[in-house]
Parts: C-alpha cells; sequence; structure tokens
C-alpha cells in the first residue's frame, strides 16, 4: 500500500470545530433558528425582554448541545415534531380525551405516563442486559431511556400549551411545581446519564442511573395518584418571573448530575466487592467509574453553583435580600459545601475509590433533602411544593 | 489549596526553623482544616433550617418550655446565622481560604508562567504518559514536525538545547490555574460582600448599649430616640405596614424580641393597595401604587410596586412583601348570650383597636384583630383544588375579660351552606397554637342569627321557661293520658333542669344523667325505657315551645309544625345549643357593615454590598468553570539527534486532575506525531527516489 503524506494527513482534520460540521448539522441548526425567530415574533405579546433572551439563549445552548453531542439532533427533532404534532391537534382541552394522538400518546398526562412506563423498563432492561451480558439488550434498554426521556419532555412542553389553554393568564413554565419538577428531574437525569453512557462507550451503568429514576418515578406516582397533583395551578405571585425560566432548570442540571454520580458510586461500591466478576460482565473499571463520578461532581457543582447564584439573584428582586438563610438557601449551602468537600478531597488530597463513593451517595441525600425534604419537613419561602 | 508539580523536599528542612506565626498560618492554610470547617459550618447551618428563625419570642417560649428557651436563646439558636460562634466558624473558613489563597497564588501564577524547559531526559523517562520515536529523519525536520503537532494541540512551547539535544516545554490550558485563584478568592469576596450586608453593627450597638430595642406596640412619635437610626449609607432591612391613604418616612428592624425604627430619606404614601385574583379565587398579583418624595427629588415618583418588581431609589430597594387591614371600620351588633339585659346592641369598632365593653355587668376589653373581604374555602363536595368558593367577609378578634384571660374568635358576615343548611360561623381558640372550633349558628328564613338568638336568650328567661315547660308538660302528659293527674308542676320542673342541663353540657350527657338518675331511684327496668322517653319528650316539647314563642319575635314568616324547614331549623338549633358552652363567649358579635381599609406590607432593603457579592459570584462562576472545563496540560518533545545519523524522539505528558481525559488526549498527541513523522519519513524517501 503507497502512503503518501497527503492520505496521511487526512486523518488529522486540521479544520477548525467549525469547518468539521456536516451540512446537517447546518441545516438542523437554521431550522431550529427559524423556530425560535418564529416563537419570538409570534409570542412577542407573552414575552418581556429578558423571556426573549432566555429564548435564544436557549437555542444557542441547544445548538452547542448538539453540535458537540450529535445523537441530541436527531432526539430534538423527533420531540419538536411531535410536540408541534400534539399542539395542532389541541385546539383546546377537550380535545385532550376526544383525540386519538393526544389521549393514548401526546397530552402531557398521556406522555408523562408513557414516561414512568419506559424509565423502570429501562432499568429492567438495563439489568437484564448487564446479567446476560448481552449487547444488543443494553442497546434496548438506551433506546427505551431516550423514549422515555422523549416523553418526559414532550409532556412538559404539551403541559406548557395546555397551561395556557385553561386560561392565558394561568399559562406559564411548567416547571414551578413538584410534580412538574419531578417530571423535569427523571428526563433530564436520564439525558445526561445518555450523554455519559455515549462518551464513555458503556451501557453498563444504565441500570444504577435507572435506579434513581424509578424511584423518583415511584414518587411522581403516588404524588400523581394520592394527590392529584398533575392538576395545573395558577402561578402565586412570587413566581411570576422570567428568573423561573432559568433558576429551576439550571437546578436540575445540578441534581441529575448529582444523582448520576451517586449511582455510578452504588456501582462502584458493588464493583469493589467482586472487581473481576463484575469487569467480566461489562461494568467499567473503578477508574473509569471514578472518572464518571468526577465528571458528572464537577458538571453538578457547576451547574449547582450557577443555578444557586441565579436564585440569589432573583430573591434579591423578590424577596428583598440576596440571601435569607431561608431553608431552601441553607440546604442549598450545605449541599454546596458537601461537594466542595468532595471535590477538595480529589483533587489535592488525592482521594480516590471507596470513601469518594460513599460521600457521592451521602452528596445524594442531602441533595434529596434539599430538593425534597425542605418542602415537606420545613417551612419558609421557597413552600411551594407542599405535600 | 493545590499541590503542585514542584518538588517540595525543601520544605521539612526549614520547618525547623518556622517560627509560631509560621506555624500557625501552616495549620489555617492546611487542607485538613479546610475540608473540616467545610463539614462543621455545613452542619452547624442544619440548626438555623430545624428552629425556625426570628420568630417572636413568645412562640419559643412556648414550643421550648422556660428552660430551654432560655439555653437556646444564649446559644443564639433563635438567629443562629448571626450569632457569635456561626460568624467565628465563617471566620475561620474565609481566614483559611485567605491563607491557602496567599499562599498558593504565587504558586500558580508561577506556575502558568513557567514552561519547565529544563527537564531533563532523565526525569521524562519517570512519567508514565510518554512515547519515543527513532525514525531516520534529521533533528530539525523532528523539531518541526514537533512544532507542528503541539501547536495544532494548542500547546504553546518554548525552546530549550540541552547539549546536543533540544526540548520543546509545551503547556496549554495554564487558565485552568486563574480558576483556582478565582474561586478561592470569590469565597473571600462574597464573605465580605456578605458581612458588609449582615446586621453586626447593628447587634454590636445594641450590645454596646448604644441602642435600646423597643418591645411595646405604640405609635413611632412616642418612640425613645435611643431606639432610632438615623439616615445611613449602611446596610439594614426591615419592614413598615402602611394603610392605604397614609405614609411613612420610617422602617422598624427586627432585632430579637423587639424592634428599632430607621429613619428614611424619603417618604413613601401608598394610595391604594390591590389583590388581583384568578378565576378559581386564588391571589393572582398584590400590587401598591406608592408615591415617593423627597427633599432632593423635583416631582415625586410615581409607582406601582408588585412581587417580584420592586422600586428602587437611590440604593434603597422597597418590595411587596405583605399586606393586611389597615383599620377597616367595622359596624357590629352586639348579642349578649349572658347576664340579665338580652337585647341586641349596635357598636363600631376598628381593626387594631381595642375598646372596652360592658356585657352583662362585666367590663371587657374588645380587641378587633384583623377584616379579610374574601374567603376562599374549597366547596364541600370538592373532588379537585380548583373546586372553591368564596364564603364572604369575616372578622378576628379577641374579647379580654377582667381577670386578663382572652379568647380568640373569627365571624363569618353572612351564613355559609354546610350539608344544605345555611349556618353563621363562629370560631373560637384559646391560643394561637390552637385551630379555631367553629360554632355553627343555624341561620333563619331571611338568613339572619336573629331567631336561634332570641330563642337563645329565651331559654335563659326564667319566665318564659316555666311558661313553656308548663305547657309542654300539659301537652305531654295529655298525650300519655295523664291530663289531669296533677303531675304538671313536677314534669315542669324536671324538663327545666333537663334543659337547664342541656344548655350547659350536651345531649349524650343529658341522656346520662336521665338514666343515672332512674338507677337512683331504682325505677324498674321495664318502665325506665317509657320514662326516658318521656321526660325527653317534655324537655323536647319545652324547647319547642320557648322556640315557638321566640320565632314570632324574629322570623316573621308563619309556620307550622309540618313546615319542614322549621323542623330542620330547630334541629340545627339543638346541636347549636349543646355547642354554647364551648363556645363560652359573654356575647355573639354580629359583623352588619365594613369599610374595608387595607396596608400594604413594604420590606425596604438597603445593600451596599450587593455589588460585591455580585462580583464574587460572577468569580466563582468564572472560576469553577475555569477549574473544570479547562485542562492544564503539559507536553514535552526531547528530541536527540543519533549518533549515526537520523533522530530520537521522547514525548512525555503531564496534568494532575484528569488522568483519563488526559491519557486519551495525549494519545491523540502521540498518534499525531507517529502520522507526521512517518508521513514525513515518505516524503523524504519520495525525495531520494
Amino acid at each position: 500500500m503507497s502512503t503518501t503524506p497527503e492520505n496521511v494527513m487526512e486523518q488529522f482534520d486540521e479544520r477548525g470545530f467549525l469547518r468539521r460540521l456536516s451540512w446537517f448539522d447546518w441545516a438542523w441548526a437554521a431550522a431550529f433558528l427559524v423556530g425560535t425567530i418564529y416563537a419570538s415574533v409570534h409570542f412577542s405579546q407573552w414575552m418581556d425582554r429578558y423571556e426573549q433572551g432566555i429564548l435564544y439563549l436557549s437555542y444557542i445552548s441547544l445548538v452547542w448541545v448538539g453540535w458537540v453531542w450529535k445523537p441530541a439532533r436527531a432526539f430534538s427533532v423527533v420531540v419538536t415534531a411531535l410536540t408541534l404534532f400534539a399542539l395542532f391537534q389541541y385546539p383546546n382541552l377537550e380535545a385532550a380525551e376526544s383525540n386519538f394522538f393526544l389521549n393514548y400518546l401526546l397530552a402531557s398526562q398521556s406522555a408523562i405516563m408513557w414516561m414512568c412506563a419506559l424509565f423502570p423498563a429501562a432499568t429492567v432492561v438495563y439489568f437484564a442486559g448487564l446479567l446476560a451480558r448481552s449487547e444488543f439488550t443494553e442497546k434496548v434498554g438506551s433506546a427505551l431511556t431516550w423514549a422515555a426521556s422523549g416523553a418526559g419532555l414532550i409532556g412538559l412542553l404539551v403541559r406548557w400549551w395546555e397551561s395556557y389553554l385553561i386560561s392565558p393568564d394561568v399559562g406559564r413554565i411548567p416547571v414551578t411545581n413538584l410534580y412538574e419538577v419531578f417530571v423535569l428531574f427523571a428526563f433530564t437525569t436520564g439525558l445526561i446519564y445518555l450523554y455519559y453512557e455515549h462518551r464513555y462507550r458503556t451501557r453498563a451503568l444504565g441500570g444504577f442511573v435507572g435506579l434513581i429514576i424509578t424511584a423518583s418515578i415511584g414518587f411522581l406516582l403516588w404524588y400523581h395518584f394520592d394527590r392529584q397533583a398533575y392538576e395545573i395551578d395558577p402561578l402565586i405571585p412570587a413566581l411570576q418571573s422570567w428568573w423561573m425560566k432559568i433558576h429551576v432548570p439550571t437546578n436540575f442540571v445540578a441534581y441529575g448530575a448529582f444523582a448520576i454520580a451517586a449511582m455510578v458510586g452504588l456501582a462502584y461500591l458493588v464493583q469493589a466487592r467482586n472487581p473481576e466478576g463484575w469487569t467480566r460482565r461489562g461494568l467499567p473499571s473503578a477508574e473509569t467509574m471514578d472518572d464518571i463520578m468526577y465528571r458528572t461532581i464537577a458538571l453538578g457543582f457547576a451547574f449547582f453553583t450557577i443555578a444557586t447564584i441565579l436564585g440569589a439573584l432573583w430573591a434579591a428582586e423578590a424577596w428583598g435580600g440576596y440571601w435569607s438563610w431561608d431553608p431552601k438557601e441553607t440546604w442549598s449551602l450545605i449541599t454546596w459545601l458537601i461537594y466542595a468537600g468532595w471535590l477538595h478531597l480529589r483533587f489535592t488530597k488525592g482521594w480516590r475509590g471507596a470513601p469518594m463513593a460513599w460521600w457521592a451517595i451521602v452528596g445524594l441525600l442531602v441533595t434529596t433533602f434539599t430538593f425534597l425534604g425542605v418542602n415537606i419537613f420545613l417551612s419558609g419561602l421557597h413552600s411551594y411544593g407542599e405535600l | 489549596m493545590e499541590t503542585t508539580t514542584t518538588p517540595s523536599q525543601a520544605r521539612p528542612k526549614r520547618r525547623r526553623q518556622q517560627g509560631t506565626a509560621a506555624i500557625l498560618l501552616q495549620f489555617l492554610g492546611s487542607m485538613n482544616l479546610a475540608i473540616t470547617l467545610l463539614v462543621v459550618v455545613a452542619i452547624a447551618s442544619i440548626i438555623g433550617t430545624i428552629i425556625q428563625q426570628n420568630q417572636p419570642y413568645p412562640d419559643y417560649l412556648l414550643k421550648f418550655g422556660p428552660f430551654w428557651f432560655e439555653v437556646f436563646a444564649k446559644l443564639g439558636l433563635y438567629d443562629v446565622y448571626s450569632a457569635v460562634w456561626y460568624l467565628f466558624m465563617l471566620t475561620f473558613l474565609v481566614v483559611s481560604t485567605s491563607v491557602c489563597l496567599w499562599r498558593n497564588t504565587p504558586v500558580m501564577i508561577k506556575d502558568m508562567q513557567r514552561y519547565r524547559e529544563h527537564q531533563q531526559e532523565r526525569s521524562l523517562r519517570a512519567f508514565s504518559n510518554k512515547r519515543e520515536w527513532s525514525t531516520s529523519l534529521d533533528a530539525a525536520e523532528v523539531e518541526r514536525i514537533g512544532a507542528q503537532a503541539l501547536q495544532r494541540h494548542r500547546f504553546r512551547f518554548r525552546r530549550k538545547s540541552h547539549g546536543d539535544a533540544r526540548l520543546l516545554a509545551g503547556m496549554t490550558g495554564r487558565t485552568n490555574r486563574l480558576g483556582y485563584v478565582f474561586t478561592h478568592l470569590s469565597i473571600v469576596v462574597i464573605c465580605i460582600g456578605g458581612l458588609i450586608d449582615g446586621n453586626l453593627l447593628l447587634k454590636f450597638r445594641e450590645w454596646t448599649g448604644q441602642l435600646q430595642i423597643e418591645t411595646r406596640n405604640i405609635p413611632v412619635s412616642q418612640i425613645d430616640e435611643s431606639s432610632r437610626l438615623p439616615v445611613t449609607r449602611g446596610a439594614f432591612r426591615g419592614n413598615v405596614n402602611i394603610p392605604e391613604g397614609r405614609s411613612a418616612g420610617v422602617v422598624f428592624l427586627d432585632l430579637k424580641d423587639g424592634y428599632v425604627v430607621q429613619d428614611l430619606p424619603f417618604r413613601l404614601h401608598v394610595e391604594e393597595f390591590r389583590v388581583e385574583h384568578y378565576d378559581t379565587g386564588e391571589p393572582r398579583s398584590f400590587e401598591s401604587d406608592v408615591i415617593l418624595t423627597a427633599p432632593e427629588l423635583d416631582a415625586p415618583i410615581h409607582q406601582t410596586i408588585r412581587v417580584n418588581h420592586p422600586l428602587v431609589y437611590e440604593g434603597y430597594a422597597i418590595y411587596q412583601a405583605s399586606f393586611g387591614d389597615g383599620g377597616s371600620q367595622l359596624g357590629l351588633r352586639a348579642w349578649p348570650l349572658r347576664g340579665e339585659d338580652r337585647d341586641p346592641w349596635e357598636l363600631e369598632g376598628e381593626v387594631l383597636q381595642a375598646q372596652s365593653v360592658e356585657i352583662g355587668g362585666r367590663e371587657y376589653r374588645l380587641e378587633l384583630e384583623d377584616f379579610e373581604l374574601f374567603n376562599v374555602r374549597p366547596t364541600e363536595e370538592a373532588q379537585t383544588r380548583r373546586d372553591v368558593r368564596n364564603v364572604g367577609p369575616s372578622f378576628t378578634f379577641r374579647l379580654r375579660a377582667p381577670t386578663g384571660e382572652a379568647r380568640e374568635y373569627h365571624n363569618f358576615m353572612l351564613p355559609v351552606e354546610v350539608r344544605g343548611r345555611q349556618f353563621f360561623l363562629s370560631g373560637v381558640r384559646s391560643s394561637p397554637q390552637e385551630d379555631f372550633r367553629y360554632l355553627h349558628l343555624p341561620a333563619d328564613s331571611r338568613g339572619r342569627p336573629d331567631t336561634f338568638l332570641s330563642f337563645y336568650n329565651s331559654l335563659q328567661d326564667q319566665d318564659a321557661l316555666r311558661t313553656a315547660s308548663e305547657r309542654a308538660a300539659e301537652a305531654t302528659l295529655a298525650e300519655y293520658g295523664l291530663g289531669d293527674s296533677g303531675l304538671v308542676p313536677q314534669v315542669a320542673l324536671s324538663a327545666r333542669d333537663l334543659v337547664r342541663r342541656l344548655l350547659e353540657e350536651d345531649l349524650p350527657s343529658v341522656l346520662h344523667y336521665l338514666e343515672q338518675s332512674m338507677m337512683e331511684r331504682q325505677v324498674p327496668e321495664d318502665r325506665r325505657e317509657m320514662l326516658m322517653t318521656f321526660s325527653r319528650l317534655a324537655m323536647e316539647r319545652t324547647l319547642w315551645e320557648v322556640y315557638e314563642a321566640a320565632r314570632g319575635d324574629g322570623d316573621l314568616r308563619p309556620v307550622s309544625d309540618a313546615d319542614d324547614d322549621g323542623q330542620a331549623f330547630f334541629r340545627d338549633s339543638l346541636a347549636a345549643l349543646s355547642a354554647m358552652d364551648l363556645y363560652a363567649a359573654p356575647v355573639f358579635l354580629q359583623l352588619t357593615d365594613f369599610d374595608q381599609v387595607q396596608a400594604t406590607g413594604l420590606m425596604i432593603a438597603r445593600a451596599p454590598g450587593q455589588p460585591i457579592v455580585y462580583l464574587g459570584s460572577g468569580l466563582l462562576t468564572l472560576g469553577i468553570l475555569l477549574m473544570f472545563y479547562v485542562s492544564h496540560r503539559r507536553a514535552w518533545c526531547w528530541i536527540k539527534p543519533r549518533p549515526g545519523g537520523g533522530t530520537e524522539l521522547l514525548l512525555a505528558g503531564a496534568n494532575q486532575r484528569d488522568p483519563l481525559g488526559f491519557q486519551r488526549s495525549f494519545g491523540a498527541l502521540a498518534d499525531e506525531l507517529d502520522a507526521r513523522i512517518k508521513a514525513a519519513e515518505v516524503a523524504a524517501g519520495h525525495r531520494r527516489d
């Protein structure tokens, strides 16, 4: 085989990031840009300038995520298409029951129920794949996770539309109560997991991450059936702010990342009991899991910091001060300190392994209390999602 | 707080000569202390979320009892986050962070600037990430290729000759080092900003006695100078309630179990306060129309303040925080339930004011507490949270007996439907910790409480009761065929006794009493049933007679015995009668008229530290992103000519944070070098051909 300097050098793409993008990358970004501009013009009477800013910022984030993580493009196209299809079927709330597609698939309740079914199914399939060492089964697990995340996202997007159908002044982004953020948590965690699955080329951790998502779905179902939490209630005045749109989702990226870190920690501890056996089954090496734990905690910590700062900025507008030592704020600080401790131990003391896995699991317990326990047990300014 | 790759063998030797200050510094900057502090502060912070902070002291006293109340107060647990010990810990954390920063920043900066071009081949070989080539290319060519590959991987590098060997020392992602500086600096900056905005100065002045805490509820004009703070450039956060149509130029700062008054450089006049509602009855917005006037303003500022939309003036931020009654005028009808005189009388009152009223010859103090225009409650058959109804205005008051004992009442203006019947609801409780228990007073056919109340009052009237009981006794005896047995006075007496018992207790205890007394009198068992029914009938007849007579007073509509409505009303009345004892009020206050005046609750705050905190937050975010997402990497190319021609190349790399990630990127760099060398070799071959 004759090797010329030219074809050797082809392996090394000299082009910059943007030049390496395919025509599909650009077409995809352009299509979403058109959609974004349309939304920004068409719904301009519902949005102030901050909300316009958030809309374009979301667009930029989406494009960036899609370009860096290619499967996100197809996902976004499918979710958008199905959501738009649902909205066209949806002239009024009654359609939710009379229209076949809405009733069984796409009305927010139906879509969320699909999510609630698919995530546990994915968890079971992932574990089956891991135990049976079947790559195909694990792929099915991934597919189910994609589908479940999509169903959850569609559910919330359609719910957004439904809130406006109830009455224009009731309409709001569906991240305002415990029910909605549980859906948000489930699919955000699912998507972040899928990113790491892609990046580390291992599906073996899917079942472990699925456990925490399934647990949150258990709560969601209880909340749904026992408390009729799915009802869309109008927003109390304190929550009527554009800050909502960035503060809450940012927080849930953090919660999702922390949850994954803890579950990888769990997998780490499981593997530590029988390293050879589990590695043969396909569980990643201790080193890799340690690395994933670090990556997810770093991601979570960055987002958690930003979310807390956003919360402080909002509080300065709504509650008369950027920090009031409200229980939620205080518990955020506690959570932040716990993970700051974790990062210091890793960076400077060079800790690895089981203690860090345990720390990540304890961190998730603290995070869960911040997210849920504060609302249940403590009263304060953040008491929106009471049980 | 970073370990760097700088060899640190020099340290232990020096330590022996260190003085106390240096040892202290060593301790303060140590990682163990830092992590311990992070965890301890986290745990201590929990306390303040378990004990609700800054509540009125009496509430704590009630909750914890006198002993623990004192203990917790001494520990500062009612305001943990400004307790001395908590602030001490925070200060400690800041000092520890500062020491780390002071010690490590120069190291970091140096680390950013140094390319480590003095590395020797031997030490490079000790790196775990390394790869070697031996090629026929000459050294200059290899150096060119190495430089190209490093550049494409975004390494900046320096060249250095080591004898006949050349070293390319590359580095990338050095801003990662700034990440360390920014994050730790930001913590110090945020804490300083927070300290400026805290109320430490206030506490200090209170502690040194320059400031007296006012605990009485008195008008601002009567508050002593020693409890007032002049206009300040410093931080504060306080509240003020301003009724519609009134204005204020001060704000109240809560401190311990009282408050102090902070003067403002402007006046706020409240034109109107509004609550807007959704269709479902939930509040949609709270807003106040205010006019701000200040000496330096040419024209006053008119603005509507809403939740999430404060008014900011000269660094003073004014927030919509709460609302309440601003002194609504209430027209009341008082129905005495005790004493001789049973006629109702009218009175006027103002919410938040107290007045004395004479009921049954005793002096009571009536404290009108609150008035609510809307009361949205779930409907009786509520399936979802949206099934609500507005049951109309209500007011709350406290009635204080001469003994000082007080009960709190919550009365509705309009009758409320309960199981298809209309009732006036009046809640009662003896302490704020309890829930209200509601007395259901049946409303008559005109929707008034008059019929029931005059019925109740007639029952207290001994003459009316005697007449009624005698008529009832006659009728009952006649029914049993004992019309002329001369038992009327005896039966009437017993019926009155039962009615009295019913008023004092309730129906079950009346029946129990009947049974008891029959056992005592040793009535044979077979006759007991009959006698019980008889006595009960006599009592109910008596009540009915009184009711019939009373209804004439109140309810103008003629009613026959067969009137279902009348019967139902009578049954409701009997139920209410047995509850009257628990109600234990000397008077029933009926709301007949009102003129609502609302007050808006504004929070006014000044936070000069805010820009500092925001700067710190920005630094923190930037620092974290740099630390996590910029990887500081080093790579060296050691290029040594082979004695017999050709060149040897050694590539080595180092990174501390991210071994796995680095392995990958180092691999990519090495692969590229490999390919480039091979391509150059082929090209050289072509040239030779």
